[in-house]
């Protein structure tokens, strides 16, 4: 028997509700002709198009990783006979078996993600210590009493390639499974495109007479969409046999960490901008459309918080926050949850921290559009300064916000690997692409060299961060007015 | 007559053959051909899109990228432009052509003195050392007329007036001897007054240097004061090309016939009126403080309205004239109580005996009379908010002043009642400002105004911003619905040639203060004020003829 709770960690719940928000922001847009022609326009380019792809891969798989459940082993065996067939209990109990199949006994009692649930042979297969990439063996000797006396010898790994038979090479055997997924993923992206291809034939007979829209390059799209396919479902794929980018010092799997690492990199980029947004608008909005002592104030205050270096205040906050969090106790109930409240409260200080730019940025900008000639007509017409400021400032101020948000996203998620490498990021119990990077300092040190976890972690950021720079490149150039 | 028998025995300055420009398939100049003399003013007409400054561009070789030449030559003193390199060509900018443009504010590096960005081009371009270099910019600012010119010679721009900045624009371009100025609008950014300096200076120094002057200009007051031959260019075409006195005596395309009609200020009969007033101004001051040092003390005033008395009838039109900086802009936001007015009155009357002081009133107390006063702007292109449609900017006023229908169907109606009144189609409702033109983003203005059916709209040089031709009809736009409502304006201009033409009654105004107002015939006439004398005396010729200025 299992019980199923759902866990929900404070990071989740924010993420969910950014969803949210992100799924009103679409409706808006779709409702507005002019902003769809805009969004239409950015993923016109080619690049565009394959980043967005590459982005909204990331958001999927970080969602998946937010959702998160406990089972638990109910002691209490209950019997079955007892119980008549077709009834709720019953029902309740076949869910309960269901469930308690889904996952491993082993990881009873775990905190698990969706993400976690596919991914459960990672999580189990833990070697003893560091292993390279499809090995086969561990990565250094280790001194074995046999029969031959002391010897030393590298041991065989416990998980990878196990279904290997005698005289089977490894090449020989990726080869093949390396076929296989491409087959698959070759039949996957038909899959696709065969469903988008009948809406898309049900949308043309139904487009009124006469409109015509550019086409959007939608080549990129299925070739850049079959080589995600291709390429995680070939890491998952061999994942079930090897250690696709080796194990670190505890024998951990690479490859699950740097997806695991997904969730707190795209967490960091984006609840910070969350946090930040409502201050830098209304701070920003507030000290260009009122001026006077209002302008003085918050003028004060960003130049003061900008003049202290950024590490040190946020450093000196994260060390505030750890020893609050030592006497607060009370606060958390597992080692998750305590590490999900420090990941919550570093997205927090890098929010507060870092909304001066985008706010002097709305300032300067508020400052002349206050003064152009319509805000004046509409004073003419006796609206107060908050309907202007709803309908006349914000509405020419949303291109700034979102290219500075879509901007910021990569500089965030970068900062995180800065911060847990001078050790003031998130809880070392986390995933992350910054605690790879800082464990891989000692590791680089060693002979022969441990590479993999660095490069591994460098290889997933890099994609996210580039992918970001180019989307955002090109939404700086379709929505800042001034480009054409 | 001797004049134009000796240049017939030289070869043109500047000859152009068949020019034309594209861009992709659109022709922008099409087969262009003219040739310019040696000493002659060469005046290129149009309105803006026709294709003048383009031509000016070729010229100088400086057509942006994605424009190509498809056919024709053109030559310097015999040379083609089109065969030189580059590196040539840069040789021959600044030294044999010259450029000056419409905005000296833009045109001078504001942080270097005025004094070395002249002594810089001597410096490429002829090679003098530094002490003859000065000596030389020293003489140059003589000759373009800047006083103390071995002083100021080390002044940044920002401390120089418009017009000087001009002059420096001039003296440098002036630096190394050209054969050629190419001049592009040189004096839209100037106040009348300046302008007709600039324009008597450039003259001087055509006749001093026998220099030849390639100016463009929409202005056909400035072409008669200046030009010896005329060329009018309409959509990429040169639809007319004639010496001035055959242009003026006898123009003979359509389009020049239609360009110098509406140049020309016309005493239109205009309904008189009631006579009664409706809004009057008392002594009105408006003055902003100077502050300075860190505890932003109040050092001082900037006196911009300094006492003034003002009457507008109902249905007349009053037109407030003045050069800029004088504070004309600052009584018409003064009356919308856009800025707070220091003292004085401004009271506006429902009916003879029943008034409201305005400008004392809160701005929960001002609502109520918000619709009855509206307001039109200059700038069509920020008058608008880009990110609203049409039917949204003009509801906006109806919701906001509860003015019309309030049902979302009774305002559509409405809308689109207003948008054909202004001349506009229905179906416009549901675009964006960004896909009209100027002169139609201006009628959106007057539709937004008439919106909330004001009884005043003060139009802050409302087409200041818009070609001559539809300058035009913008303006009988206003006298048609002042005919069918009664609406009063305050006209704020400085173009005193449209005064006559939408205005009953005038008043001038210099540094704050009204120097004289009256009835527009008698002010244009005879003028008694010395300042207004001056601002009639530098009007073009055109105008003053058309005016019958004594």
């Amino acid at each position: 028997m299992t019980d199923v709770s759902i866990v929900m960690l404070w990071t989740d719940i924010l993420l969910w509700i950014l969803l949210v928000v992100f799924i009103f922001g679409i409706r808006s847009i779709r409702r507005s002709e002019q902003a769809r022609k805009q969004w239409r326009k950015i993923f016109q380019s080619k690049i565009a198009m394959a980043a967005g792809l590459i982005l909204s891969t990331y958001f999927a798989l970080a969602m998946l990783d937010s959702v998160h459940f406990r089972f638990i082993e109910q002691t209490t065996s209950v019997d079955h006979s007892a119980v008549e067939p077709w009834s709720l209990q019953a029902l309740q109990q076949d869910f309960a078996e269901f469930t308690g199949n889904l996952v491993h006994d082993e990881l009873h009692g775990k905190t698990l993600s969706l993400l976690d649930l596919g991914m459960q042979h990672l999580i189990l297969s833990t070697e003893r210590t560091y292993s390279a990439p499809f090995a086969l063996t561990e990565y250094s000797t280790s001194i074995v009493y046999n029969e031959e006396g002391v010897q030393q010898q590298y041991k065989l790994l416990k998980y990878a390639g196990q279904h290997l038979q005698d005289g089977d090479t490894i090449s020989a055997d990726v080869f093949l499974q390396t076929l296989y997924v491409f087959v698959f993923s070759l039949f996957t992206t038909l899959v696709f495109w065969l469903v988008h291809g009948y809406f898309r034939i049900k949308a043309f007979i139904f487009r009124r007479a006469g409109q015509k829209l550019e086409p959007l390059p939608w080549k990129t799209f299925y070739l850049t969409l079959f080589m995600l396919i291709f390429a995680l479902s070939w890491l998952y794929h061999l994942s079930n046999f090897y250690h696709v980018l080796g194990t670190d010092k505890v024998g951990q799997d690479v490859l699950y960490q740097s997806i695991k690492a997904i969730r707190t990199g795209v967490m960091i980029g984006l609840l910070t901008t969350l946090v930040m947004l409502p201050l830098a608008l209304f701070l920003g909005i507030s000290a260009g459309y009122f001026k006077g002592l209002v302008d003085d104030v918050i003028q004060y205050l960003y130049t003061t918080l900008n003049s202290i270096p950024g590490v040190l205040l946020i450093a000196a906050a994260v060390l505030v926050m750890q020893s609050i969090l030592n006497t607060h106790n009370d606060w958390f109930g597992s080692t998750e949850e305590r590490a999900d409240l420090r990941l919550l409260f570093l997205i927090l200080i890098l929010g507060i921290t870092s909304w001066t730019g985008l706010c002097r940025l709305l300032r300067a900008e508020t400052l002349k559009i206050s003064q152009v000639e319509y805000v004046s007509a509409a004073k003419a017409f006796g609206l107060g300064g908050f309907s202007i400021i709803r309908r006349h400032i914000m509405p020419n101020l949303m291109h700034l916000v979102l290219i500075a948000l879509v901007l910021d996203f990569s500089g965030l998620v970068l900062a995180e690997a800065v911060l847990s490498y001078v050790g003031v990021g998130v809880d070392p119990t986390t995933p992350s692409w910054g605690n790879m990077i800082n464990q891989a300092r000692l590791e680089m040190a060693r002979e022969p060299m441990v590479w993999w976890s660095l490069l591994s972690a460098f290889g997933f950021m890099f994609i996210l961060v580039l992918a970001a720079n180019l989307f955002s490149d090109r939404v700086q150039w379709v929505l800042d007015p001034r480009a054409h | 007559m001797s004049k134009l028998l000796q240049r017939n025995y030289e070869y043109p300055v500047l000859s152009l053959l068949n020019l034309s420009i594209q861009v992709g398939e659109q022709t922008l100049v099409d087969k262009v051909t003219f040739d310019i003399h040696k000493g002659e003013i060469f005046a290129l007409v149009g309105e803006s899109g026709s294709g003048k400054s383009l031509t000016s561009l070729a010229i100088m070789r400086l057509l942006p990228q994605a424009l190509q030449i498809t056919q024709g030559s053109i030559e310097l003193q015999q040379q083609n432009l089109f065969d030189l390199t580059e590196a040539q060509m840069q040789g021959l900018r600044g030294k044999k052509v010259a450029m000056i443009f419409q905005e000296p504010m833009t045109s001078l590096n504001p942080v270097m003195t005025v004094g070395n960005q002249v002594a810089e081009v001597l410096r490429l371009h002829l090679g003098l050392k530094s002490k003859a270099a000065k000596q030389k910019v020293i003489e140059l600012f003589n000759e373009v007329g800047i006083p103390e010119a071995d002083q100021r010679i080390n002044w940044y721009p920002h401390q120089l007036s418009g017009g000087q900045k001009q002059r420096v624009m001039i003296a440098m371009a002036l630096a190394c001897e050209p054969d050629l100025l190419i001049a592009d609008e040189p004096t839209t950014a100037l106040d009348v007054t300046i302008q007709a300096q600039v324009l008597q200076l450039l003259k001087k120094i055509r006749d001093r240097r026998q220099l030849s002057i390639l100016f463009i200009t929409h202005d056909m007051g400035v072409v008669n004061e200046m030009a010896d031959t005329i060329a009018v260019m309409k959509q990429g075409k040169l639809v007319e090309l004639a010496h001035k006195e055959l242009f003026f005596a006898n123009p003979r395309h359509s389009y020049t016939q239609k360009l110098l009609a509406d140049a020309v200020p016309k005493m239109q009969d205009k309904q008189a009126g009631s006579g009664e007033p409706l809004l009057s101004l008392k002594d009105l001051k408006v003055h902003f403080p100077i502050k300075k040092g860190i505890l932003q003390r109040t050092v001082g005033h900037v006196k911009a309205v300094d006492g003034v008395d003002l009457e507008i009838p109902k249905g007349q039109t009053l037109a407030l004239v003045g050069e800029s900086g004088s504070g004309k802009s600052t009584i018409g936001q003064a009356i919308l109580n856009l800025v707070r007015s220091t003292g004085g009155e401004v009271e506006f009357f429902h009916s003879a005996d029943d008034s409201v002081t305005m400008n004392k009133l809160s701005d929960r107390a001002m609502r109520p009379l918000r619709r009855k006063v509206q307001v039109i702007f200059q700038d069509p292109f920020s008058a608008l908010n880009p990110r609203m449609t049409i039917s949204e900017i003009i509801r906006e006023g109806m919701n906001s002043l509860q003015v019309g229908p309030q049902t979302r169907e009774g305002q559509n109606k409405r809308i689109e009642e207003l948008l054909v009144k202004v001349g506009l189609l229905p179906e416009h409702m549901q675009r964006y400002p960004h896909e009209f033109s100027g002169g139609q983003r201006q009628r959106i203005g007057i539709a937004r105004a008439l919106a909330v059916e004001p009884e005043l709209i003060i139009c802050d040089e409302p087409t200041s911003a818009l070609d001559v031709s539809v300058r035009a009809q913008v303006l009988n736009l206003l006298h048609e619905l002042q005919i069918q409502y009664g609406i009063s304006y305050l006209f704020i201009t400085h173009d005193l040639s449209i005064v006559p033409t939408i205005a009953h009654r005038v008043a001038v105004m210099q540094e704050g203060k009204i120097v004289e107002q009256g009835e527009v015939e008698q002010v244009m006439r005879n003028p008694q004020n010395e300042y207004t004398q001056s601002l009639l005396a530098s009007a073009p010729e055109l105008v003053r003829k058309a005016l019958k200025v004594a």
